[in-house]
């Protein structure tokens, strides 16, 4: 490790006279250092896979929108085991994502009723009861249609 | 249990080379003795160009903050025993350049800080007859947090965003600036949006939270930066769909 000078960095100006700055590196692995660092880079991958589950229903809409056998084939290439594991994996980031953003919204939403402020869990709570809610109805909507 | 450990201290000395050097010390290991105790003892002992901040030796003044085992803590509340039998690894905070051993250069911090105007701004000031500024229990709790913050700059030494966009402003900065927008007595929220709603300010966060964890006096900035997120958000969304931009 050796040191740079001291204008390298923006962290430090350089002042006459004095000996050089020892200017750290961050090194490519620093997301392995720590398991919350790594969860964290986790998270900022899965906008590519929540990404690809918008792609995924436009390409469904578009099948539906021209005809049976279009959507036929759609639902065949759907169907094959790589596009099946593909939306496996998109499916555990897209819930950490849906799951660690509910859990955000407590540190950014503070909310008082009569000058008390309601507990965080609460927040979080209504969050993922909002949530299990909407699934619930989809399901029942789903299960209605067949 | 052992009566000695041994701290690996990172030594960075400019005017013999531009490398690190960890240098092994072994101190007295007691019950009462935290890692400053055992820098201290080196300094008196072994060797006395060891060249390290501290104060108050008790959280309160912020300047002995390092890097022990990895994780940014404050060195006059880290315990000796807690790491037995040891060795305890002790570097200069990171993300910051390093000045000599274990101080760093805190210059950018400071240049920050001023930046969110942290202090109480009034439009209009009242006449000192017309007494005090009075607020309720509820109104301070509204901002009490964030004002327990000591400047010790661990935060910057955990995050990840600081370490690699140096420009941010960072979490300090921002729960101090929280500080005051929450303030009853303050008027100065509109002067500092402009530096917090901007690339390098509360947007470069991406929440990864270790700020909160590091944060020796339980502000949690990751928090305070996540609440202004919101607050800007719906200030931009005024400057949009109110006329006059919502002013």
């Amino acid at each position: 490790m050796t040191a740079e000078p001291a204008a390298a960095h923006p962290a430090a100006e350089p002042v006459a006279g004095r000996q050089p700055l020892y200017q750290p590196k961050v090194s490519r692995l620093w997301w392995l250092r720590r398991r919350s660092y790594t969860l964290f880079v986790l998270r900022e991958l899965s906008s590519l896979f929540v990404g690809w589950f918008v792609v995924f229903l436009l390409l469904l809409i578009r099948a539906v929108g021209q005809g049976e056998a279009d959507y036929q084939r759609f639902l065949d290439w759907a169907a094959n085991p790589l596009v099946v594991l593909l939306n496996l994996i998109a499916l555990g980031f897209v819930t950490l994502h849906a799951v660690t953003w509910f859990n955000l919204a407590p540190k950014a939403m503070v909310v008082k009723v009569r000058g008390q402020r309601v507990p965080p869990q609460m927040i979080a709570m209504s969050q993922f009861g909002g949530w299990v809610f909407v699934s619930l109805v989809l399901a029942v909507v789903l299960v209605g249609l067949l | 249990m052992a009566d000695r450990i041994t701290l690996e201290v990172t030594r960075y000395r400019p005017e013999q080379g531009t490398a690190l050097e960890v240098v092994d010390y072994e101190v007295p290991l007691r019950p009462e003795w935290t890692v400053l105790d055992g820098l201290n003892y080196v300094k008196d002992q072994h060797d006395g160009t060891l060249s390290y901040r501290w104060s108050c030796r008790m959280g309160i003044c912020g300047s002995c903050g390092m890097t022990v085992n990895g994780d940014p803590k404050l060195s006059c509340g880290t315990f000796l025993t807690d790491y037995a039998p040891g060795p305890i690894r002790v570097e200069p905070l990171r993300n910051f350049p390093v000045i000599r051993d274990l101080v760093i250069e805190l210059g950018d911090f400071l240049r920050k800080l001023v930046r969110v105007q942290p202090w109480l701004t009034r439009a209009h000031n009242r006449p000192i007859d017309a007494g005090e500024y009075l607020q309720t229990p509820s109104e301070l709790d509204d901002y009490k947090q964030f004002s327990m913050c000591i400047n010790c700059m661990l935060c910057y030494s955990a995050c990840p965003v600081y370490a690699l966009e140096p420009t941010f402003i960072g979490p300090a900065a921002i729960a101090l600036a929280q500080r005051y927008n929450l303030d009853s007595r303050d008027e100065g929220s509109a002067a500092r949006l402009d530096v917090l709603n901007d690339h390098d300010g509360v947007w470069a966060c991406t929440f990864v939270g270790e700020c909160t964890t590091a944060c020796p006096k339980h502000v949690d900035p990751a928090g305070a930066i996540q609440r202004y997120k919101l607050t800007a958000a719906l200030e931009s969304m005024k400057g949009y769909v109110m006329p006059r931009g919502g002013q």
